[in-house]
């Protein structure tokens, strides 16, 4: 019985991701919505569907295990006529708000790690501020530059999460001297296990240096850098799967502060658009947990990697100008 | 299990203030961001940007936009709060405020247990903040 009821809600969640990517598509392309934004429809017609858009996303992006903004970006930027500027501001916004709202539970039951997540955040959200002038000087060049640019990371991003194999609890025989120096090493209770998990870190100096392009990237294009975060601190140094995931999410909150300071300052934050990006994003998050209680995520996260896919491709395409793609 | 191992399960001091600080600034930040946009739409106060105007100019780039709309950049929305739209901002800041607040707590805690090299991290990470927010990198500043 619960088994039917989760296939179903899977089913259902997998048909409103394709119904999300598809519906502003099917309406018009985003050049001609563009054209077409003030002429066919209200100036509240975009806000609303904005705001159910997001609201799924917020769901699917909990059911998938994948942060609100790398969703967000891609999508809106193909599908909205939004210039991909403020798509980007807002993508942060977004993500910022999002990972500020998990960090307090995060942090009490000690899965976010704050000697880990300090270092590293420190290097992340100084290259982050780089990746975001750059980006926006970029677009201001040719937005096509972006949009290419765009298009490739998601569908790396894509392949990324559809090869990953992340390891629930690596095995570090040896801290290096940097982690021991900086005391990268900690302990969590494992609910499912009922036992204490200790760990530390290693390889500690290559994957601060990852950081750089990691916070580059988050930066440059608005997104949430969960998809890096995690196979760093998990595959290279050697943090348990709960404690990576934990810490990740934290570091968002202040990779993304940064980034979203100077594309707010820049004036790349319309509040008709942001605000209810954020709302819609962060009720669909409440909802998706709830769900995810019932529902098995398994199929929505291959859902959701063939959409990233989609849309990475759509970026390419709309940025080489070439239509294959609506 | 030992009683080191147990302190080593609970989560630090500075932790949990930073958890609870975060909380409250959070939701206060959701809150002010739902009420602000109620106040806008609703046109209790004139927005800057006629809301109608704002899907013609919103497939354009920010330069572009900010130019057409005499949208002022960096922390020029200050001298606009009177204005429905720039109301919002209020929010978005407090959202965007709230790591450099919490890492003040940081520092404090760090300073107090001599932890130097931490106390330096969060100290530098607040400056990296401040220079983010100020306006003075990434063409916001006046």
């Amino acid at each position: 019985m619960v088994n039917i009821r989760a296939r179903s809600i899977g089913w259902l969640l997998g048909s409103l991701m394709i119904f999300v990517s598809s519906c502003p598509a099917a309406a018009a392309t985003a050049e001609q919505v563009t054209a077409g934004a003030a002429a066919g429809y209200p100036w509240w017609f975009w806000p609303i569907i904005l705001f159910f858009f997001c609201l799924v996303l917020g769901i699917l992006a909990v059911m998938a295990g994948v942060g609100g903004g790398v969703l967000y970006v891609p999508l809106v930027s193909g599908f909205f006529p939004f210039h991909i500027d403020f798509v980007r501001g807002v993508g942060l916004m977004v993500a910022l708000a999002g990972a500020l709202a998990a960090g307090p539970g995060l942090l009490r039951r000690n899965l976010a790690n704050l000697r880990l997540a300090l270092p590293v955040a420190l290097i992340a959200s100084t290259c982050s501020i780089i990746g975001a002038v750059l980006g926006l000087y970029l677009s201001s060049l040719n937005p096509d530059i972006i949009q290419v640019c765009l298009g490739v990371t998601i569908v790396g991003i894509a392949t990324l999460l559809f090869f990953s194999k992340n390891t629930e609890k690596p095995v570090v025989t040896k801290q290096d001297a940097i982690g021991l120096a900086l005391g990268l090493t900690g302990a969590y209770w494992d609910d499912g296990a009922r036992e204490s998990v200790e760990w530390k870190t290693h390889r500690t100096l290559l994957g601060l240096f990852l950081f750089i392009l990691v916070g580059l990237l988050a930066g440059m294009f608005g997104l949430g850098a969960g998809w890096a975060n995690v196979p760093v601190l998990n595959l290279l140094m050697g943090v348990p799967l709960k404690v990576s995931v934990a810490t990740s999410k934290f570091l968002l909150s202040i990779t993304d502060t940064s980034a979203a300071w100077i594309y707010m300052n820049r004036g790349c934050v319309i509040p008709l658009i942001g605000v209810p990006s954020i709302v819609g994003l962060m009720l669909g998050s409440l909802i998706g947990v709830k769900i995810l209680a019932v529902a098995k995520p398994k199929m929505i996260r291959y859902v959701v990697i063939f959409v990233l896919f989609f849309a990475g491709l759509k970026a390419i395409d709309k940025g080489f100008g070439l239509g294959f793609l609506g | 299990m030992s009683i080191q191992n147990k302190e080593a399960l609970k989560a630090s001091r500075e932790q949990i203030i930073y958890a609870n600080l975060l909380i409250i600034g959070v939701w206060a930040g959701i809150i002010i961001l739902v009420a602000t946009y109620a106040i806008y739409l609703t046109g209790i106060l004139a927005p800057h940007i006629e809301i109608s105007a704002i899907p013609k100019l919103w497939g354009k780039g920010v330069g572009e936009f900010l130019e057409i709309t005499h949208s002022p950049q960096g922390w020029g929305w200050v001298a606009l709060l009177a204005k429905g739209d720039f109301l919002n901002y209020i929010g978005f800041v407090l959202l965007a405020l709230m790591t450099i607040f919490c890492y003040l707590v940081l520092v404090r805690g760090y300073v107090r247990q001599k932890n130097w090299i931490f106390a330096t991290i969060a100290l530098l990470e607040i400056v990296v903040l401040s220079v983010a927010a100020s306006g003075l990198v990434g063409g916001g500043g006046h």
